[in-house]
């Protein structure tokens, strides 16, 4: 395995979709190539920073205009 | 995935409600965004999903996890929406057909030698970047303005499989599209969000020698 390769397999790597025999070939080259291990590094940390946009508060604002909604449903269903 | 109680959101628990809104507002935006021109479009297009969902939720069943079902809903109101909808567009339509290629720059591998494709220069270590910079609001959004520059259907599949945690089922389910292709498609979206990252961090991780 070498290094323009490994980096297109890093997906299927990180979800563990690849075949047991390109993974063994992939954990060989990553425990002699510091620059894959990083660039995997690189990649669990984009993921991780995208999954963060899911944590953003919504404003004040937005939950008073959604609970208006709530109680608005409460009282034509209630 | 967060724990809702149903009977409590059918009784008029607002604590309860507003645990709904904070655990899938944030995300419910995101994915709207992909069909909405504006951020303001897409809050809109969340507000009526809630409205459906609470008018839905005693025909909720349970068969798909409520944060599925809330998606769904919001991908059938947010296409509806959206001006290019008369017609449901085809995902394979969606254009990432001209995004091909390898996903790292060829320049940052050597090309020849016996060290060909090999990395040209060091890959930095982000392992050494503080946290509190790795969480910062900057940081957002720059990942945000890099989904955002990706193909359509590049932005769907990154956001429901990244940010929204969906299985690679439940997106061929919701976008028809095929495991493999998706996992294209995630692979590319994943790496331009690496690369506007590695762009962002640059200064973090410039080394002496390097």
């Amino acid at each position: 395995m070498i290094c323009a390769d490994l980096v297109e397999r890093v997906t299927d790597y990180l979800e563990g979709l690849v075949g047991a025999e390109e993974a063994q070939r992939i954990n060989a080259h990553l425990t002699i190539c510091d620059d894959c291990t990083a660039y995997i590094l690189q990649m669990r940390l984009a993921i991780r920073a995208t999954a963060d946009l899911a944590h953003v508060a919504p404003g004040s604002t937005v939950e008073d205009s959604l609970l208006k909604i709530y109680r608005e449903w409460l009282r034509t269903t209630g | 995935m967060t724990d809702i109680d149903l009977q409590a959101l059918r009784r008029g628990d607002e604590v309860e409600f507003l645990n709904l809104v904070r655990a899938y507002h944030s995300s419910l935006v995101r994915l709207a965004l992909v069909y909405s021109p504006t951020r303001e479009l897409a809050e809109e297009a969340v507000q009526e999903t809630w409205i459906a969902v609470l008018r839905g939720l005693d025909g909720f069943e349970g068969r798909a996890t409520l944060h599925t079902w809330i998606c769904r809903i919001l991908v059938t109101i947010a296409r509806r929406r959206s001006a290019a909808e008369s017609k449901v567009l085809p995902f394979s339509s969606l254009g990432d057909q001209h995004d091909a290629g390898p996903t790292v720059d060829p320049s940052r591998f050597l090309k020849s030698g016996p060290d060909a494709g090999r990395w040209a220069s060091t890959v930095p270590d982000w392992s050494t970047v503080p946290e509190n910079r790795l969480l910062s609001n900057e940081m957002q959004h720059v990942v945000s303005e890099a989904i955002a520059r990706l193909s359509t259907s590049q932005q769907l599949v990154i956001t429901l499989r990244d940010v929204h945690g969906w299985t690679s089922g439940e997106v061929s389910e919701l976008l028809d599209v095929e495991a493999g292709h998706q996992r294209v498609i995630l692979h590319r979206a994943r790496s331009r969000v690496r690369d506007a990252l590695e762009r962002y961090l640059a200064p973090d991780t410039a080394r002496a020698g390097s």
